[in-house]
């Protein structure tokens, strides 16, 4: 907790640049806005003005500045218009009964949260396997291992649009399978490096001791090397979820989704208005902390069940 | 039938090498290190051509891997073209640039515990966040060319090496700090000669971290809106008019340019940071 004090300084510092800086980026809209509306504004005419700093067209309009807070289509929206927005499509709909309806931003968060769980549910399990057969097999470790590591480096968004048009010609209805297969393709790496090192972190003694027991493969792996992985699996669980929620979202971009917080940012993207770009952006932020808290917390509580301090 | 069989012959025969040379005397050899992988590669390779040829799939859903390689040959005008475009101008301008703007902002932030306690969790949540998703803004931002590619590119690569840098200049322990202070080393000397030289293993992760998100931004931006020319802008249009075989092989530049530039950071890194214990072993 001795850290809250720096961290609100520095949020509070970055939230007044951001107010800053929407004077200069939306001076121009509010000064298109104020021609429009009678006013004089010098340069007069908006040709002129684009060969003009946004610095000189502050100077020179110093009564137009306050507009540019209060625009319905911003460059750059103030935080606070965010949270309004933001509030409007998920806390108003809450009040109206509506909490699920197609215009609020929880239902949204709802979809993309579902693609993101399947998502992180396959990568898990696929991860979990692959570190098992990795740990137990040298032809594994040899000829899968270096491959794991090659994935990570292609860009999975060059693949998701094929991913997406394979999964529709094979007759998958609707968008969940595609978008949980990216997500898992992002996710299950981290889960793999972290399971195997942390099924390797027994040392010699320990696996010795348990031969002495005349312990089987399967009670070695249940009563040791498995109890031993868990501090590493939740860290890379924590890394995993964040990277599911980065495939959904990207899934849901370049395709043409209609639903998800990244259809919201191409729907916002389409239709300009920013505001529900931002909103959505600021709900897929919220998501991510949501999440990776919550997975820290069951870390937490398992390791303290584990008796092991972390 | 015949390409079902000897794709399946191919594995099993494929799988009996590297059981082989995995559990032989030669699996320490680097030989068998690279033979292993590339040999499991190649399988995966065959199963794909002979599955798709074998089972009849439509090459409108997944083209074999041979129909790839001749569109790759074909069209490598288009390719370099695209090429160029993403992978030099949007995602390299846009890494150096956020690199050096991330190495910057640690070593400021880095004089102040105050800004390090307040910054550190701060980048921490941000590099957990899902930062594609403002690839729409910054293009009406910056207009369609490179430039908006770069920008998107430079959010996303920042705050992975902002954390991995702020924590790296921490690495150098309380004891080397005092040797430089016997030898009146300033602030600058102790820096140059101590800290960073410390700091690299854990800029380098963050620079291996950050070549992945740059291709990945680079890529995602031109979803958005681009000139007529670039890989994103290619995968986007050619699953429209269904020239699959060009997507896939744009998909393998992709994958080609991604595993190449990751190569070249961990070659890097090895010259760097040859002294720490992970490169050593």
């Amino acid at each position: 907790m001795k850290n809250l004090v720096p961290i609100l300084v520095v949020l509070a510092a970055i939230v007044a640049l951001w107010y800053a800086a929407v004077a200069p980026m939306n001076i121009r809209i509010s000064l298109d806005q104020a021609e429009r509306a009678g006013q004089v504004v010098t340069p007069e005419t908006s040709r002129e003005r684009r060969e003009t700093s946004v610095w000189v067209l502050m100077a020179s309009n110093p009564g137009a500045i306050s507009g540019g807070y209060a625009l319905e289509r911003p460059r750059l929206p103030t935080p606070g218009q965010v949270g309004q927005e933001l509030w409007k499509t998920t806390g108003e709909m809450v009040a109206k009964g509506r909490a699920f309806s197609k215009r609020s931003l929880i239902y949204h968060a709802g979809i993309t949260l579902k693609s993101t769980l399947w998502g992180f549910l396959l990568g898990t399990t696929l991860g979990i396997l692959a570190a098992v057969a990795i740990v137990y097999s040298r032809v594994a470790d040899m000829s899968l291992m270096p491959w794991a590591i090659i994935s990570q480096t292609i860009p999975i968004v060059a693949l998701a649009p094929m991913i997406i048009v394979v999964s529709s010609q094979l007759g998958i209805e609707g968008r969940g399978v595609p978008k949980a297969v990216i997500s898992a393709y992002l996710c299950y790496f981290p889960v793999l490096v972290g399971m195997v090192k942390g099924l390797r972190s027994p040392s010699l003694p320990q696996l010795d001791l348990l031969k002495t027991y005349n312990a089987s493969g399967a009670q070695g792996f249940f009563k040791l090397r498995l109890p031993s992985s868990v501090p590493y699996l939740f860290t890379s669980l924590k890394v995993g979820i964040a990277a599911a929620l980065v495939g959904t979202i990207v899934g849901e971009l370049p395709t043409g989704a209609v639903s998800g917080l990244g259809a919201r940012i191409l729907i916002g993207d389409q239709f300009g208005t920013p505001l529900a770009i931002w909103a959505a952006l600021l709900a897929a932020a919220i998501l991510a902390g949501l999440l990776v808290t919550l997975l820290d917390m069951l870390q937490r509580l398992a390791l303290r069940r584990m008796g092991l301090n972390a | 039938m015949t390409w079902l069989s000897f794709a399946l012959l191919f594995w099993g025969l494929a799988w009996f090498v590297n059981y082989r040379l995995a559990i032989s005397s030669y699996r320490k050899t680097r030989a068998a290190r690279i033979f292993v992988p590339v040999l499991f590669g190649i399988t995966l390779l065959v199963l794909w051509e002979g599955l798709v040829r074998g089972l009849g799939v439509s090459p409108v859903i997944l083209p074999p891997p041979s129909d790839v390689g001749t569109a790759f040959v074909q069209s490598s005008g288009i390719l370099w073209e695209d090429f160029k475009q993403t992978v030099f101008k949007g995602a390299l301008t846009g890494f150096v640039i956020g690199c050096a703007a991330a190495f910057a902002c640690s070593v400021a932030i880095d004089r102040s515990a105050f800004l390090t306690r307040g910054l550190l969790p701060i980048g921490n949540f941000a590099a957990a966040l899902p930062i594609v998703g403002i690839a729409p803004i910054l293009v009406s931002w910056f207009g369609f060319d490179w430039h908006s590619k770069a920008a998107v590119v430079v959010v996303m690569v920042f705050f992975p090496i902002l954390v991995n840098t702020v924590q790296g200049l921490r690495e150098a322990d309380a004891m080397q700090r005092d040797l430089m202070r016997t030898y009146a080393a300033g602030y600058w000397q102790t820096l140059w000669k101590l800290r960073l030289p410390a700091a690299m293993p854990f800029v380098f992760n963050g620079l291996k971290i950050a070549t992945t998100l740059a291709l990945i931004g680079a890529i995602v931006a031109e979803y958005f809106g681009s000139p007529t020319r670039g890989m994103g802008f290619r995968i986007s249009t050619g699953v429209g008019s269904l020239s699959i075989d060009l997507v896939w092989a744009e998909i393998a530049v992709a994958a080609l340019a991604g595993t190449v530039f990751y190569g070249l950071v961990a070659a890097a890194e090895k010259a760097v940071t040859f002294w720490h214990p992970s490169q050593r072993g």
